[in-house]
């Protein structure tokens, strides 16, 4: 094993994957990626449902089918590997110091670095969630993993807390494996995962989600006996009369999940407090020059065709830096969330680095609008600089929008440049 | 056949615990019984964690003569059985005229106690030393003995010293009555048979009430549990200037809400206290969190609830206040005796705060008392006071995480990913003298899936080990022993109504 990488690469779920792999495309020769548990691929070796592929491959696959395509190109790059190994801090002069059972405390150095730590689920405590402490209360993806790569059970009797997309997905996954699930809850007025979701793991097992409802109480000591729902009102609070003891031995939260920047921290790379990712550019360099970051760590997407996307910039971004063929120290235009955005990645286009490949935005709203919208980009004297329509927005779902090589010059002149979505 | 003993300790909390330790030093035959899965599962388990300088409890009580002894204790006790332990002093913060007076006083009270050192410093040298402490603070006392202390580690050391000195622990042990022989205590029934004694400990808890009513001793006294609800940020986010431990001016309805650092690194926010109906009744409230928030955030206003990581609910063992049968106001004091009706009992109860701080000195009222009783106790030539801890690979340098991960790989595999706990520290744990077998035992121990992810991360990979280690199926491994499975069966293995594909239609 080397000391000193062109890129080192921390994670291998599929934004790791993709920037180890645009990294040698773009020239890196030592690429490696470090990966904590032992087999590369990330969460998706436990999404066993379909849905990966759509927008890339136009192809319906499971997550680990489509993340076996992407393990194979790196292997096949000649992209090394380090397995069952743990990162324990990260310098701003990318020192990276790990740990493994067989080679003991690790020293690496990297030209350049690549963030693709993931995202973790918001816990029991995060929401607040009163009641006792039973065993039996498991975030959706702690429990997709016991029944997909454990295959064990963890239930039998469920109530489904949040309508986020792998609380759906697990709600279809246990009925098929002989469970019953009682109830989905939702807090919102609206649905926080994808309607496709909504459609083919609740509607077609004919299985209730109910909104502006939640969890007033969780039951047992030992194990869950039961949880107490109550309906809500828009700001949150119990309306009388509405609570019901629904019998169950396991609650599964799917209530969000949270970039995972400890490291990022340790090494000082500045969070944006509405993502609770890394600011980044549009190569995805953060604020420490040389440290890039990819996929979820930087934000939570909704599809993973869109993380491995983000993966491929942040990759090139990391070995161009690697090899000093561009630094970006130019001016840049800085992006911000306007009317009904909550946020928008990336934050920063450095006019540098405006060459003959688009730029692709990612938006949330805060609202939902039911109805045809437009989400334009508008630069400081309001004219719009990219525009898309699209059929509605809706929180649960990015809003995502290409800026085109030819608005490039509108993107020279732009002091700033703001995101909107509006009703058409 | 029933076995027999010299002594049987009832309840593996830390006052258990420490009465098991101090006693494996005399040549007796012990016996200590617990009816959890675990040592140290009630009121030892969830509370603030604090070595109290002891300026509180009124002059002359047991409150106040245990906790000034046991102040004195914990510095040796640390070092002898490796418990974390950290003397930062702590302060009481004033903000009226009226709280002023009131600090005034438990100066006095803690000067009387023996408390020393204390001191008045004014509100602007409070702002100096801790520059977050609320704005209008005009005062605070400042008690450079209070200290942090880890109840789990605590409980565990003392417990592993006592069964290394010969000590028989028993879980999963229920006391259901005492054995008599005329007024004597001859033995304890528990659901796993009986066992004979020459003495009986009651270091019950939260359950001493109904043991010693079961002797006839004080059928007024009743614990009345009273609940504290507390709140841990993410240490990454939030610490205070320095470690150290923040109290409001108290009132009369206690110590109130303190925001304090402990030795996990975490800052802790907590606790309320208000009366629960059931001795298990550990639920966290949202009115009890909005409680206790609000106390907080007026003492510090700095914490911010983005940063809450984990909440928790403990039970204080509180005594009844007076009733029409009796004068006696056990809500002020702890019960340490050996009561007259009976022979045979050595008698604990009310132990609430400061009962983690005062368990050893409780444990050496004990032996006292024995030796009152006319008991001749000689001490074992071969009693180690020593108990090594094991390593803990997140405070270890750099060059002994190498020199641990070298010796023993296990050590080179982080398991809780949030608190760095390491395979090699649980199979330790599983493997100690009293075997850590469940999740939550393991938590106690390690600090695994304490931290912002809450378990997400190491929960299916620790029921793995758990199995493996302890050669149980993934189902048999529970969070805190019987009825608190993680798993109820394999995958594919249910019997499913095969439906016909015209029904489906």
């Amino acid at each position: 094993m080397k000391h000193t990488y062109d890129v080192i690469v921390i994670g291998s779920g599929p934004g790791g994957l993709a920037a180890a792999i645009a990294a040698k495309e773009h020239g890196a020769e030592d690429v490696l990626i470090i990966e904590r548990d032992i087999e590369l691929g990330g969460i998706l070796v436990q999404c066993i449902h379909n849905g990966f592929g759509l927008e890339l491959f136009d192809e319906d696959m499971p997550g680990p089918t489509y993340v076996q395509h992407f393990i194979e190109k790196a292997k096949g790059h000649g992209v090394d590997t380090l397995m069952d190994t743990y990162v324990m801090e990260i310098t701003p002069n990318r020192k990276v110091f790990a740990i493994n059972k067989d080679q003991g405390y690790i020293e690496l150095a990297a030209r350049s670095l690549v963030l693709a730590m993931g995202c973790r689920e918001r816990t029991r405590a995060q929401i607040m969630l009163p009641g006792s402490r039973p065993a039996g209360v498991y975030t959706a993806g702690t429990a997709q993993r016991f029944v997909n790569v454990e295959g064990r059970m963890p239930g039998e009797r469920f109530v489904i807390l949040g309508s986020g997309d792998i609380g759906m997905i697990m709600a279809r996954r246990l009925t098929i494996e002989g469970a019953k699930v009682e109830r989905v809850l939702e807090i919102m007025p609206y649905l926080t995962g994808l309607t496709r979701n909504y459609v083919q793991c609740l509607l077609d097992y004919g299985i209730t989600l109910q909104k502006q409802r939640t969890i007033h109480r969780i039951i047992g000591n030992d194990r869950v006996e039961a949880i107490e729902a109550v309906s809500v009102d828009e700001n949150w609070n119990p309306i009388p009369g509405t609570k019901e003891d629904i019998p169950c031995d396991t609650l599964l939260l799917s209530v969000g999940l949270i970039p995972e920047n400890e490291l990022s921290k340790k090494a000082g790379v500045l969070l944006d407090p509405v993502t609770n990712g890394p600011f980044v550019d549009d190569q995805f360099m953060t604020s420490v020059p040389g440290i890039f970051a990819a996929g979820n760590v930087v934000h939570v997407y909704d599809l993973v065709d869109w993380v491995t996307e983000a993966g491929y910039v942040a990759g090139e971004g990391a070995a161009k830096y690697a090899k000093a063929q561009k630094v970006s120290e130019g001016e840049a235009v800085p992006l911000e969330a306007g009317e009904n955005i909550r946020y928008v990645v990336p934050h920063k286009i450095n006019k540098d680095n405006l060459g003959e490949e688009l730029i692709r935005l990612q938006m949330r709203a805060i609202n939902p609008i039911e109805e045809r919208v437009l989400v334009t980009v508008e630069n400081q004297d309001g004219e719009v600089v990219a525009k898309k329509g699209e059929p509605y927005a809706r929180p649960g779902e990015i809003l995502s929008l290409a800026i085109k090589p030819k608005a490039f010059d509108a993107v020279q002149k732009a002091e700033k440049l703001t995101v909107h979505v509006r009703e058409r | 056949m029933t076995q027999s003993y010299d002594v049987i300790i009832i309840g593996a909390g830390i006052v258990g615990a420490m009465t098991a330790r101090f006693l494996s030093k005399y040549d007796l035959n012990i016996l200590w019984i617990e009816k959890e899965a675990d040592i140290g599962m009630g009121t030892s388990s969830a509370n603030s964690a604090l070595v109290h300088a002891g300026y509180n409890a009124l002059p002359g009580t047991n409150k106040a003569l245990t906790n000034a002894r046991a102040v004195e204790m914990w510095p040796q006790l640390s070092q002898q059985l490796g418990i974390p332990y950290q003397r930062t002093g702590d302060y009481v913060v004033a903000v009226s005229e009226a709280d002023r007076a009131t600090l005034e006083d438990l100066q006095a009270r803690g000067q009387a106690n023996g408390v020393p050192g204390m001191e008045i410093i004014d509100g602007e040298v409070m702002r100096q030393r801790e520059p977050l402490i609320r704005p209008d603070t005009v005062a605070a006392l400042w008690v450079p003995t209070g200290g942090m202390g880890d109840p789990f580690a605590a409980t565990v050391a003392a417990a592993e010293n006592a069964v290394m000195n010969g000590v028989e622990l028993r879980l999963n042990t229920a006391f259901e009555d005492f054995i008599f022989n005329c007024s004597t205590i001859t033995g304890v029934r528990t659901n796993q048979g009986d066992f004979h004694c020459r003495w009986s400990v009651n270091a019950a808890g939260l359950y001493a009430d109904e043991i010693m009513h079961k002797a006839g001793v004080r059928p007024e006294f009743q614990i009345k549990p009273r609940r504290g609800e507390y709140v841990i940020l993410d240490k990454a986010e939030f610490q205070l200037t320095q470690p150290t431990i923040l109290f409001p001016t108290p009132t009369e309805k206690g110590k109130g809400i303190l925001v304090t650092s402990t030795l996990h690194g975490n800052v802790i926010v907590g606790p309320n206290a208000n009366f629960v109906d059931s001795k298990e009744n550990k639920d966290v409230t949202q009115v009890g969190i909005q409680e206790i928030w609000s106390g907080g955030k007026k003492l510090v206003p700095a914490i911010n609830r983005k940063h809450i990581i984990a909440q928790f609910a403990g039970l204080r063992a509180t005594g009844n206040a007076p009733t029409p049968d009796s004068e006696i106001d056990y809500d002020q004091d702890f019960i340490i005796e050996i009561p007259e009706e009976v022979q045979g009992l050595v008698n604990l109860g009310g132990i609430e705060s400061p009962g983690f701080t005062s368990a050893p000195a409780i444990a050496l009222r004990v032996i006292e008392l024995l030796e009152n009783a006319g008991e001749s106790l000689t001490e074992k030539p071969d009693w180690n006071p020593v108990r090594v801890p094991r390593p803990v690979f997140r405070h270890l340098s750099r060059d002994e995480q190498a020199a641990l991960i070298a010796k023993d790989p296990a050590y080179g595999r982080i398991v809780c990913r949030c608190e760095n706990v390491t395979e090699g520290e649980i199979r330790a744990e599983i493997h100690a003298p009293i075997p850590a077998d469940t999740y939550d035992a393991l938590k106690r121990r390690t600090w695994l899936g304490a931290g912002r992810c809450q378990g997400g991360f190491d929960m299916p990979r620790v029921v793995g080990i758990l199995s493996e280690e302890l050669g149980l199926t993934p189902e048999e491994v529970t969070k805190k022993g019987a009825g608190s499975p993680f798993l109820f069966r394999k995958t594919k293995d249910v019997e499913h109504d095969h439906l016909t594909v015209q029904e489906l239609l």
